[in-house]
């Protein structure tokens, strides 16, 4: 393996820049191999079966458990839950522990910033509850500033919510100091890792954080697989999520009793082939390194910013250091409509995100409708980020603009 | 590259300097028209005399596929009695579907700047916005 571009098979067949990783991730071969694998060698329903087979594929799953573990810094196994993605984690966290803790009158409260995914379930437990939900808004250059947060937490908050990284700012928010103001009231701390954990090493146990949840195919893993960590005391309290098959440990005609965590909230049949790969996808950035991708990111960022500088038409959301973007760079372009400017980019073969990037809330608070987005792995190069440059140097002659 | 033509100098044209984008205090009809993913949002104005669209004209804002769709269209229905307009509005979503004749498309004028929609799936919400807005503007709910 390589570390580089050369490590993904698509990379390698297109000739398109690929601006869209805070969408998606690409994946390297080693993972498309361990899903591929698990399917020819290990393929049976895991936790069920006592043949062999079953037994290994049993065993392929719960080792991709504990990378997931050792991944996030787990204390434990048992608090690791295999979701679908990053929704579904917070909406297992919205249904199981919103709807049995709040009450109300109690306070839910969330950054201005939130990804939708970290806002509706968190709208849905306020709405069925009586709950009121409350706001943390961020500074115009995204920052948050503690004193508002501490202002907002009062003895009726129950839940805060925020993510550590915002998927259209790409600033990294003081998780821990939040989780430590949240805890000082006895509210539980939920953090939204989808855009944290393809770019740093995410300590659950530093961060403070009660609950996290992420997806694997932002992490260079499969989709249809991501994870949510949760304290064990915390878990093992709560009801289901999901019933049926998998999370029980006897069934009557009447009820039944549940599993043991984590299969109280792993219902139905799991993705393994997709844990598996996962698994490899996590072997793969701690081999690559988060040091290393962060400084690639950041000299792509920063060869980005400077290149955007020459061009007063674009402005970019967010701070203006590279360092601060998670090679995230949202933007806007005088006269030209997001939507043009990803049509524009595409027929350069340029791939860019162009919308409200599902936070709303957030871009109106910013005064935006909608922005175009490019983000930044660690696998693009200074052509990629050259491409995107110089078809935005072209932009508005196109749209008929003069020069 | 087969695209980077396809902002061509009568679609740009129609969004930086539309003809038909300010308000109408007079108009018998106002319709909004949004298209929520994207963020195209117009307000289609217009003016009937009878049978015939006196006048017309839409506010909003929206890509420029989105805007300059609704400028040409304006020129082209405004003196026109409403059911040639609906026609219209057929042959262009035909023309946008991929299934037009030449004949068809030519006859469309200048919105005839908007046929290589037909090859972008992900635009064609934008391009018939104002075309659409004007359907249910007009009050053709039986073909609807």
């Amino acid at each position: 393996m390589t570390f580089d571009r050369r490590d993904f098979p698509l990379l390698m067949g297109t000739d398109i820049a690929y601006l869209d990783n805070a969408a998606t991730a690409q994946r390297p071969q080693c993972v498309l191999d361990a899903e591929k694998d698990f399917y020819e060698k290990a393929n049976a329903n895991p936790l069920r079966g006592l043949y062999p087979l079953s037994i290994a594929a049993t065993e392929a799953y719960e080792e991709a458990r504990e990378a997931v573990r050792g991944f996030l810094n787990a204390k434990r196994k048992e608090e690791i839950i295999f979701t679908r993605n990053t929704t579904e984690s917070i909406n297992l966290v919205a249904y199981s522990y919103g709807l049995s803790h709040v009450k109300a009158g109690d306070e839910v409260l969330v950054s201005i910033m939130e990804h939708h995914s970290n806002l509706l379930p968190w709208q849905m437990v306020c709405r069925q509850t009586g709950a009121v939900l409350r706001f943390i808004e961020c500074e115009m250059d995204g920052s948050i500033d503690l004193n508002k947060v501490e202002q907002l937490i009062t003895p009726r908050t129950k839940i805060v919510a925020m993510t550590q990284v915002s998927n259209v700012l790409g600033r990294v928010n003081p998780i821990r100091e939040v989780a430590d103001l949240a805890h000082r009231v006895g509210a539980v701390m939920v953090v939204d890792g989808a855009q944290s954990t393809p770019h740093m090493p995410v300590d659950v146990q530093a961060l403070g954080a009660d609950f996290l949840a992420f997806s694997g195919h932002k992490v260079y893993g499969p989709m249809g697989i991501g994870a949510l960590y949760g304290r064990y005391e915390l878990l093992e309290k709560m009801p289901p999520f999901l019933t049926g098959g998998e999370m029980i440990e006897s069934v009557t005609r009447e009820g039944a009793t549940y599993a043991e965590l984590p299969y109280k909230f792993e219902a139905g049949t799991c993705n393994a082939a997709g844990a598996v790969g996962l698994h490899a996808a996590i072997d793969y950035v701690e081999q690559a390194g988060f040091q290393r991708m962060h400084e690639r990111e950041v000299a792509l960022v920063a060869r980005a910013l400077t290149g955007i500088q020459a061009m007063p038409w674009i402005h970019v959301l967010g701070s203006d250091k590279a360092e601060e973007h998670s090679g995230i760079i949202t933007f806007t372009v005088d006269g030209v409509h997001p939507h043009d400017i990803s049509e524009i980019l595409a027929s350069d073969g340029v791939a860019i995100r162009a919308g409200h990037h599902c936070a709303q809330p957030l871009l109106k608070y910013l005064g935006h409708p909608s922005t175009a987005r490019a983000s930044l792995a660690f696998y693009n190069t200074e052509e990629d980020v050259d491409r995107l440059l110089a078809s935005l140097s072209t932009l508005r002659e196109r749209m008929g603009y003069g020069k | 590259m087969e695209n980077r033509s396809f902002y061509n100098e009568i679609l740009t044209e129609h969004n930086i300097h539309p003809e038909f984008k300010h308000d109408l205090p007079d108009a018998d009809i106002v319709l909004e028209g949004v298209n929520p993913s994207c963020g195209d949002d117009i307000f289609l104005k217009l003016k009937l005399d009878g049978d015939v669209i006196a006048d017309g004209a839409f506010v909003g804002d929206g890509c420029a596929i989105s805007q300059a769709s609704a400028d040409i269209m304006l020129g082209m229905i405004i003196g026109r009695k409403k059911e040639e307009a609906l026609h219209m509005g057929e042959v262009f979503l035909k023309m946008i579907k991929g299934e037009a004749t030449e004949d068809e498309i030519e006859s469309l004028e200048e919105a005839s700047a908007l046929r290589d929609i037909a090859h972008m799936p992900a635009r064609v919400k934008c391009a018939v916005l104002g075309w659409r807005t004007l359907k249910e503007a007009l009050g053709n709910k039986e073909e609807a």
